[in-house]
């Protein structure tokens, strides 16, 4: 069973990603299972979302401790917020940032880590700043767990018109933009 | 059909396959979202003929719905927490009147201190309202039970509670099988009140009873739930052959028949509880949990049934009873009354504290030894107790606890858990 | 040919007219087709004021309806002395739930009778000043904020009498009661804000609003045939004597009734979407001191000394009154 944890902002539509890789994965014929960390209705407060994926039925309730993956949505939040706490050796690590791992401080994690200019991507194929689709894109390309298809399928699911071709496109940049960095990286 | 889908938004839509008449909701987290779907349902047309009343308050919710159930119209509302409270009154008055209304309860704590999050204070406060109380292990069984609620409630002429754990269940997606309507329609014939306010009949409901016959009332209000006890397995039934999936009925015993150690608990917790019962027999405890489904009823018989050749038996509750400890499990002692063995109650999740899978195992792995108090609060933090029970027994105004202990935390980013 | 018209007083309590009117133009009470829908037999004290304007009320409603009629009733005296179990004075569908919800409750009858296409049904909610002035004035407010399809009557003898004459929201200044006590330096009810509960429905801009008395009762069956003319929130107050909680005669209900609309304390009038559209006038003023002097619950006010001064502001509230609502016609 793959767990993968969500953090960001309120208001950046970390709950829906986490809902979106759950309908994702759904849509291959797997069991998922999605929910947020709860707080009262507040923008820019930090907020976690869980999502779980299996091959069978997902019965467990607790919040994601020990995720296999990390999406950062927000990267104000990585010194305000134990993002990696429970992160699994050899888990992997996306982070929305248009900085590098070193730059972020972050080049000594034990852990496959990418960042994505997700924000820039959805400012560019949505027309907004919200970065989940996009993050989730590359999400796809590193983990392998859900293919990029699904994952557009589910946007197209949950969105309609231009909201939706767009946060497709934003992912599908994301996504292609993560898988070529890995190819680069695996080449040099 | 089987879709991946929001707790809320199946429970709205399965409530909707229902047909109610009249619905009335005043909006409080986290109900929210089921209440906001219906609204939309009943404003395309979507649910026709319903009419959505928007409350004042939950005092008035049940008001209306006392009204329009007493009218003859399929009723349905929806709260939590404080807003069951501020209903006290009619949820009583509902019950006492034996109107078949269906209500769904998101569990979440109750204040002070405000907590909008998961426990099950809120509809154990209620336990003897006389409503019917249905606790939902995970959101196929809150839209089953939603289901088998309308129709349990119109046979026995008696309100019914589905409770379904706030924010953990409402607000999780998953996949969720939502009957769909043609199913359904066959499974819930059309509302036919036992009683009706109708001008071609005119009749006094709600007169004044004194102590002539309280007492006979009152009795045939718990033969009533002594006849649910028989009705709720029957439905239960019903529903598993007209559907295909088991949900329902009075208790779910897990892995019990040869344990020697049995933890008994009620909700979505239960999902958690499996995994860690399966990690433990794997390693050859022989260790089950029993799953309450009717808690009002309370099912001694089934609880008996289950538990009685056990050595020991955990009763893992979200709620607490001030003063004297666990709540389930005063009932699951009453079940075990002549029953010699080892019974531990834990209270765990309050106000949404996670339960996990790591604590859990600690936790049996202390019962299995028999080193654990009568009474546990899982996951105390002692050191923060005892601060503040210093600051009351050293300081002339020590303030108020919650506060000192929040401060004592230090500042709390989104904690995971 | 001249003519001259002729104005037909009411004295005392005995009611002029029905003999001298044809039968379609009588008080529904004088026509033995009425529905009694509060039957005789009921409880209430000797003189009750809400009694008589019930039974006025819902008459008059079951005959504007074609007897296509639902009554709510809150806890209270109305409710108490109407159904002594295993015995019920109503003879139309009846309903009663608890104190605090009657506007709720009736809210509901309505959506149901909605939903099922009964719209020829109309619903009466109806309590006493506690159960709409206090406890159910959030569930009033509610129901004429959504424009439910109700009329709510609330029969106003200004406390709660049902539980021994405790002061209520609507107990007016001076006036004596178990909580407000006439002992100490203010004797009676303190001199507060009060609630005008019509001029609050009003503020709400339903559809149909009014004030009557049981000294008028014609006036109030037309009142209550008047709203059931209206679809949507209708509010309807009757000041309802209550001999025992006042310490009147009972025999001097409808007597204390005039005097309360003749003095100006209670003025009379209708409304319609929030603005005045009828006012019912003084025909002769009478000085607040001729109500009060027939009620104990006002006797510290006479004790020696009087108390002139307080009877003073209360001439004030009723001169206020007659001003704000031009009660008296000009002469």
């Amino acid at each position: 069973m793959y767990a993968v944890r969500i953090h960001g902002r309120g208001g950046q539509g970390v709950v829906t990603a986490a809902e979106l890789l759950s309908v994702a994965a759904f849509g291959e014929g797997r069991h998922a299972q999605a929910f947020p960390t709860f707080g009262s209705e507040r923008t820019g407060a930090p907020v976690a979302a869980f999502c779980r994926i299996g091959d069978r039925p997902i019965r467990a309730r607790e919040p994601v401790t020990e995720p296999d993956a990390v999406l950062v949505q927000d990267a104000t939040l990585l010194h305000q917020v134990a993002v990696f706490a429970g992160l699994r050796e050899h888990g992997c690590v996306l982070i929305n940032s248009t900085r590098d791992a070193g730059a972020l401080g972050l080049a000594g994690l034990s852990a496959r880590l990418v960042t994505v200019p997700a924000t820039d991507l959805a400012q560019r194929h949505l027309g907004r700043p919200l970065p989940n689709a996009a993050l989730l894109g590359g999400f796809c390309a590193l983990s392998g767990q859900v293919a990029i298809a699904s994952l557009c399928a589910a946007i197209r699911a949950r969105f309609s018109g231009r909201v939706a071709e767009g946060n497709a496109a934003a992912a599908t940049a994301a996504y292609e933009k993560v898988r070529d960095g890995l190819l680069e990286a695996a080449d040099a | 059909m089987r879709e991946q889908i929001e707790g809320s938004r199946a429970v709205a839509h399965t409530v909707a396959r229902c047909r109610p008449e009249v619905i009335c909701a005043y909006p409080i987290s986290p109900q929210t979202h089921i209440v906001e779907e219906l609204s939309r349902l009943v404003k395309t047309g979507e649910l026709a003929p319903c009419e959505f009343v928007n409350v004042e308050s939950e005092y008035a919710a049940m008001s209306v719905g006392i009204g329009a159930s007493a009218t003859g119209a399929r009723t349905y509302t929806a709260t939590a927490s404080q807003g069951l409270l501020y209903m006290t009154e009619a949820l009583y008055n509902a019950s006492g009147l034996g109107l078949p209304i269906v209500m769904t309860v998101a569990n979440r704590a109750i204040g002070a201190p405000i907590n909008i999050w998961n426990d099950h204070g809120d509809s154990m406060s209620q336990r003897d309202s006389g409503w019917i109380q249905l606790y939902a292990e995970d959101n196929q069984e809150a839209v089953d039970l939603h289901v088998q609620a309308f129709r349990l409630a119109e046979e026995l002429s008696l309100p019914v509670m589905v409770c379904m754990d706030g924010f953990v269940l409402t607000h999780a997606v998953e996949p969720i099988d939502v009957p769909e309507a043609g199913p359904v329609d066959a499974f819930l014939p059309p509302y036919e009140p036992r009683q009706v306010l109708d001008p071609d009949e005119p009749v006094s409901i709600g007169a004044m009873v004194g102590p002539e016959v309280f007492t006979e009332v009152r009795y045939l209000a718990h033969a009533r739930q002594m006849r649910a006890l028989e009705l709720i397995p029957e439905v239960a039934a019903e529903f598993s052959a007209a559907f295909g999936r088991t949900a329902g009925g009075l208790v779910r015993p897990y892995r019990c028949e040869d344990a020697e150690t049995i933890v008994v608990a009620l909700g979505s917790v239960l999902g958690t509880i499996k995994d860690v019962v399966d990690e433990l027999r794997d390693a050859g405890t022989r260790i089950g949990v029993l799953g309450v489904t009717s808690f009002r009823p309370f099912p001694l018989e089934e609880v008996r049934a289950a538990l009685g050749h056990a050595a020991r038996v955990v009763v893992l509750e979200r709620a607490l009873a001030v003063g004297i400890g666990g709540i389930v499990a005063a009932n699951v002692r009453m079940a075990l009354s002549g029953i010699h063995l080892h019974g531990y109650t834990v209270i765990a999740g309050l106000g949404g504290r996670a339960i996990t899978k790591a604590s859990l195992h600690r936790l049996f792995a202390d019962a299995i030894a028999d080193e654990l108090e009568p009474l546990t609060f899982l996951d105390l933090d002692r050191a923060l107790v005892e601060r503040e029970l210093h600051r009351g027994r050293t300081e002339r105004r020590p303030g108020p606890s919650a506060e000192n202990m929040m401060r004592d935390l230090g500042p709390t980013a989104t904690g995971i858990g | 040919m001249p003519t001259q018209p002729i104005k037909f007083y009411q004295t005392g309590s005995f009611a002029v007219g029905n003999r001298l009117l044809g039968p379609d133009q009588r008080s529904v009470q004088a026509d033995m087709q009425r529905t009694n829908s509060l039957n005789s037999g009921h409880r209430a004290c000797q003189g009750c004021g809400e009694a008589l304007g019930a039974r006025y009320a819902l008459d008059a409603a079951m005959r504007a309806t074609g007897n296509q009629m639902i009554a709510v009733n809150a806890t209270g005296c109305l409710e108490v002395f109407s159904t002594p179990y295993p015995e019920t004075s109503w003879q139309v569908p009846w309903l009663h739930s608890l104190f605090g919800n009657a506007p709720a409750v009736a809210s509901g009858v309505a959506a149901a009778l909605k939903v099922k296409g009964r719209t020829d049904v109309r619903v009466v909610g109806q309590g006493g000043d506690g159960g709409t002035v206090d406890i159910g004035f959030a569930c009033l407010s509610g129901m004429f904020e959504r424009n439910d399809d109700v009329l709510f009557i609330c029969y106003d003898n200004e406390a709660y009498m049902n539980t021994g004459v405790q002061r209520s929201g609507a107990t007016p200044p001076a006036a004596r009661t178990m909580t407000s006590q006439a002992v100490g330096d203010e004797p009676g009810n303190v001199f507060g804000q009060g609630k005008n509960v019509p001029l609050i429905a009003m503020a709400h801009e339903i559809p149909y609003v009014a004030t009557a008395t049981v000294a008028e009762l014609r006036d109030l069956e037309a009142k209550v045939r008047r709203a059931m003319e209206f679809r949507g929130a209708r509010y309807l107050h009757v000041f309802v004597p209550c001999p025992l909680g006042w310490g009147s005669a009972p025999h001097d209900t409808i007597k204390v009734a005039r005097l309360a609309k003749e003095s100006g304390l209670f003025p009379v009038f209708e409304a319609e979407h929030g603005e005045v559209t009828a006012v019912s006038p003084i025909r002769r003023p009478v000085p607040v001191e001729e109500y009060l002097r027939l009620q104990a619950r006002y006797a510290h006010l006479f004790a020696d000394p009087p108390r002139t001064e307080t009877i003073a502001r209360i001439q004030a509230i009723a001169d206020r009154n007659i001003r704000k609502f031009g009660l008296v016609e000009p002469s």
